[in-house]
């Protein structure tokens, strides 16, 4: 429909396997992508009750070796990288120097002198500009190889013993936020268990040479399992019922990390780091609003820029909201002032015109599946 | 693309059936389509009068939010409660069980500057290049 826009577009390295498979592509942070295939609410479930192969090629990736490669991610990072293990992933914001959020992303590290970040598609520039900016003194190598770089993220219960049948390592001993380096299909491949669902899963990234081969061959041992290619609609969802922060939505340059209940990512007593002093005022001046989930109790979608209300008083705006596939109502997320915080706080959503009932939730909406081992 | 002969169009994807003094309104299959999953309706009240071009309700899918635009004016006499229990119909079955308004048409000659089906299939052609 945009057609002078799609020329425009980046394409990942599987764009036309998407069309093969009937996806609906749209434009999104500069790229050209799947939206939907079968549709939003049958690949939601897909993830929830079976398994699910998603393309996320347009995520960045930027690779930091060096003998002060650790000490940049140091001082660039919120949380603390110093006990990370070879092939552990770790997630984190990076800030600026007045607290806001440049961006949330993961560090895994393949040595303690070699990492690599992937970061949201929308910010690999930018954050590779602001590494390139801060690294000055630090005496290690920067590439932002994004663009020779797939990323598939398989997630769902059949995960594990899908992707088994073409890799070469064993995947049960990858633990939950750890990876490794194995073939799938023949291809040199990093295997990760991260998703963005609440799913058992991996994230794997692939050179972009021989991503549409692996991507045929996930999907061809996938078909025992019904494997359903998803697009970005369902991600969304997928990913709000988790109350998983968006870039963009929840964090921004100007958002305030303790108010994103991401203070866990923030470890105030590692060594200075970018944003630390601000950080640290934030935390003792203490939260005025808190980022919560909200759930509609009426009949509806919930929408971003919705405003919610308390006895009709205006109390936050939705940064996220959607219809959630698996509770079968709507549902979002708010930064709403602290005292109306607790879970189960009677609010009301404006609709149009109408103000429907909701209440407060503690995400993640339903359980997570996860395979976690240390919490 | 399904655009059944008996039916009048309008540009943003309205069908409208004639049944003498009445008419049932609905969105066509290339709608449903655009707007993938449909997960909610909203429907205006039985009795309440509806304009011409004007906004009548609201069709909710997982991704956007769309109104509906009354095809001609009139009053409304019927609305389909099944689609608060099953807003998928208008996926389904855009032209049967997901129909969503029944009116009294005000003046039968608004019905003059609707699309036919053959207007109405070259305009999804265009908008689908």
């Amino acid at each position: 429909m945009s057609q002078e826009t799609s020329t425009n577009l980046k394409r990942t390295p599987v764009n036309a396997i998407h069309k093969e498979l009937g996806g609906k592509l749209v434009p999104f942070a500069g790229w050209e992508m799947p939206i939907q295939f079968q549709g939003v609410i049958q690949e939601h479930q897909s993830v929830r009750e079976g398994v699910g192969i998603f393309d996320v090629s347009h995520m960045g990736e930027i690779e930091i070796q060096g003998p002060s490669a650790k000490k940049l991610i140091q001082h660039l990072v919120t949380n603390d990288i110093e006990s990370m293990q070879d092939n552990q992933a770790l997630y984190t914001l990076m800030c600026l120097e007045n607290g806001g959020v440049v961006d949330d992303l993961l560090v895994h590290r393949f040595s303690d002198d070699h990492y690599f970040l992937c970061v949201n598609a929308s910010n690999s520039d930018k954050d590779f500009q602001w590494i390139m900016q801060n690294a000055g003194s630090y005496d290690a190598t920067i590439r932002n190889t994004s663009q020779n770089t797939a990323q598939f993220a398989i997630q769902g219960k059949h995960s594990v013993a899908l992707l088994q049948k073409i890799c070469d390592t064993s995947l049960d001993e990858i633990e939950y936020y750890h990876f490794k380096k194995a073939k799938i299909h023949q291809f040199e491949s990093i295997i990760a268990r991260t998703g963005y669902t609440g799913e058992d899963g991996f994230e794997v990234y692939i050179d972009a040479d021989h991503a549409e081969a692996v991507f045929r061959a996930i999907l061809d041992a996938g078909k025992e399992f019904d494997l359903q290619p998803i697009g970005l609609g369902a991600r969304d969802t997928l990913r709000m019922e988790m109350g998983y922060a968006l870039y963009g939505n929840e964090i921004n340059e100007t958002s305030k990390p303790f108010e994103a209940g991401l203070g866990w990512v923030i470890k105030l007593g590692k060594e200075d780091f970018i944003g630390k002093a601000e950080l640290k005022k934030q935390k003792l001046a203490g939260n005025k609003r808190k980022l919560v989930g909200i759930r509609l109790l009426g009949r509806g979608v919930l929408r971003p820029h919705y405003r919610i209300l308390k006895n009709g008083a205006p109390v936050g705006e939705l940064t996220s909201g959607t219809f959630s596939p698996s509770l079968n109502t709507g549902i979002g997320l708010c930064y709403v002032s602290t005292e109306c915080a607790e879970p189960g706080t009677q609010l009301e959503v404006e609709i149009r015109k109408l103000k429907v009932p909701a209440e407060v939730v503690k995400p993640p909406f339903l359980p997570t599946r996860v395979k976690k081992i240390n919490g | 693309m399904e655009v059944p002969e008996e039916l009048l169009y309008t540009q943003e994807h309205e069908w409208i059936r004639v049944e003498g003094q009445n008419a049932v309104i609905g969105i066509t299959q290339f709608a449903q389509d655009q707007l993938g999953d449909i997960v909610f309706v909203e429907l205006p009240e039985v009795g309440s009068q509806i304009e011409k071009e004007s906004p009548f309700g609201v069709v909710e899918s997982v991704k956007t939010v769309s109104d509906l635009y009354a095809p001609v004016s009139g009053k409304i006499i019927k609305v389909n409660q099944d689609l608060e229990a099953n807003p998928e119909n208008v996926n389904s079955e855009p032209y049967g069980k997901g129909w969503i308004v029944e009116i009294e048409v005000s003046d039968a000659k608004e019905l003059d500057s609707l699309l036919n089906p053959e207007a109405y299939l070259e305009q999804c052609k265009k908008e689908q290049e």
